[in-house]
């Protein structure tokens, strides 16, 4: 598909005034001159860490993140703060970090890419020259196939809180308000979608909030899986524990909502408050930069440098990215693609091989309570045959049973990622 | 015939392969061990209840991960991980941490 968002001619024919521009801003804070000037787009977990490792390893990189939201707030944890078992401010944190290593942090928004001049423009109409190119968009959502989605969801009737923020708070308003005998209904979109074990972590900590607060009410789990996709036995064994609070429903795809009526295949469902998860696809960032040559939906990539295939020297980290075997969807695995990506931009300025043997590896802990955590984790490692990162074989696996000291681990973990990738 | 050029001139081509290895991964070490810092922090400055491993001893740490590897050593999770790694590479991950300043 081709797109209009990558224009291939120039924004302007001011070439000249851009060029003198650019070899000015070319000065370096770092010893040196700068060997080039990267542009990372998208400040979560996958462009904050891509930023951060540039100057890191870079040294005189000239870094520019631009970032709608004027603060990072974490998906991980997020589901605590539904429960009320955190705060926002816990999960909020500054892009001062970055600043104060040399990262220039613009807040706005990318309306336009010109893949061949090498520049953005932004919303209020300036322009970002680069050499390299980061897009870490995220993802976003494909409300098209539930009828009534798209405007219960605009209408903030409907929550998804899959993007951490204001859904988040809204969110735990809607379950604290919940009536004592309420039923809250949370719908899982078929995979792939971002963090397989979020949804099912989500009804173990509202199921928790549950059962202190309001023990008649009902948590309804319609799953459009055949199964719980991460961590199935673990999960089963924390949802037992709830009782007849929490019912989970495997193959129950939601198809139409219609005031508080949740319609599946065979039945409906009334529910007081409807927290629908939507199918996902890479940002939309991506979508209009013509990346998605995978099913329409994901963005294909060269594992080791991070490069769409779609448009070489255009590097796309994290969720967006069309999954290797095995990987998943998740705020730690975004960080190491952004780190792979990093030490290969580096190696490309300076005209360098890059690393033929990268390896990235994932943890993810899941809450089933307020305080106790279970992981999974796996290693993988470039394979140059089938040119995709393939799981260790014998590595890798998830916890025996949840636990207190895993739940430390969890809240360690992130403050861990977030100093990592936001230079705290 | 001159017995003694040929492990000369092969141990020249090893010298020679080794150097071009070397080069080509000086980062190696550095690259492995940032998949660390997720939980361990930046360059093994951890926070919080992980194990801070900068300026671990390399000779510590690949004790470390060995049992964890064999299953010596038990752990929540550093068995599961720890096999996803081979010998060689553990021998560079804990070079890099043992070279990091112990604080910040």
């Amino acid at each position: 598909m081709t797109s209009t968002f990558i224009h291939r001619r120039r924004l302007l024919g001011a070439g000249a005034a851009l060029a003198a521009t650019a070899v000015a801003g070319c000065a370096s804070t770092a010893s040196g001159p700068s060997i080039g000037r990267v542009v990372v787009v998208g400040g979560g977990y996958g462009g904050a860490t891509a930023a951060r490792y540039l100057k890191l390893w870079g040294g005189n990189v000239e870094v520019t993140l631009v970032e709608r939201n004027t603060e990072f707030v974490s998906c991980p944890i997020s589901n605590l703060v539904l429960g009320g078992y955190k705060q926002m401010a816990e999960i909020t944190k500054s892009y001062g970090g970055l600043r104060a290593v040399g990262v220039k942090v613009r807040n706005g928004e990318v309306t336009a890419i010109d893949a061949a001049a090498k520049k953005l423009r932004l919303a209020d109409g300036s322009e970002l020259p680069y050499d390299r190119l980061v897009l870490s968009p995220g993802i976003d959502f494909m409300t098209d196939s539930i009828g009534g989605l798209a405007p219960a969801l605009n209408s903030g009737r409907v929550l998804h809180a899959w993007k951490a923020g204001p859904q988040t708070v809204a969110l735990n308003r809607q379950i604290e308000g919940m009536s004592d005998t309420g039923v809250f209904a949370l719908f899982i979109p078929r995979a792939p979608y971002r963090c397989p074990p979020g949804p099912y972590e989500r009804a173990c900590v509202v199921a928790s909030y549950l059962k202190a607060n309001k023990p008649r009410a009902k948590l309804l789990v319609l799953d459009a899986n055949p199964e719980i996709t991460s961590k199935k036995g673990l999960f089963e064994t924390a949802f037992k524990s709830y009782g007849t609070l929490l019912e989970y429903r495997a193959n129950a795809e939601l198809k139409e909502l219609s005031g508080n009526v949740a319609k599946l295949e065979f039945e409906d469902v009334r529910a007081e408050v409807l927290n629908v998860i939507p199918p996902q696809r890479a940002g939309d960032l991506a979508r209009r930069a013509g990346l998605l040559n995978m099913n329409d939906r994901w963005v294909g990539v060269n594992w080791l440098t991070m490069e769409a295939t779609a448009a070489p020297g255009i590097h796309v980290l994290g969720d967006a990215t069309f999954s290797a075997p095995g990987m998943p969807k998740s705020g730690h695995m975004a960080n190491q693609h952004a780190k792979v990506a990093a030490a290969a931009i580096i190696q490309l300025l300076k005209g360098d091989p890059v690393n033929a043997t990268p390896m990235v590896m994932n943890t993810c802990y899941s809450f089933v309570s307020g305080t106790d955590a279970m992981h999974v984790a796996s290693v993988h490692q470039y394979d140059a045959v089938d040119k995709t990162f393939k799981t260790v074989p014998g590595s890798g696996g998830v916890s025996a049973a949840s636990s207190l000291i895993e739940g430390r681990y969890a809240l360690s973990w992130a403050q861990n990622i977030w100093a990592d990738s936001l230079a705290l | 015939m001159s017995y003694g050029a040929f492990p000369s001139a092969l141990s020249l081509a090893l010298m020679l392969g080794a150097g071009l290895a070397q080069a080509q991964d000086a980062n190696l070490g550095r690259n492995l061990a940032a998949t660390c810092a997720n939980c361990h922090g930046t360059n093994g400055h951890a926070r919080g209840d992980m194990q801070p491993l900068a300026g671990v001893s390399a000779e510590r740490l690949t004790a470390l991960l060995a049992g964890y590897k064999s299953g010596a050593q038990t752990g929540t999770i550093m068995q599961q991980i720890a096999k996803g790694y081979t010998d060689e590479q553990i021998r560079l991950i804990a070079a890099h941490f043992a070279a990091q300043p112990a604080r910040n």
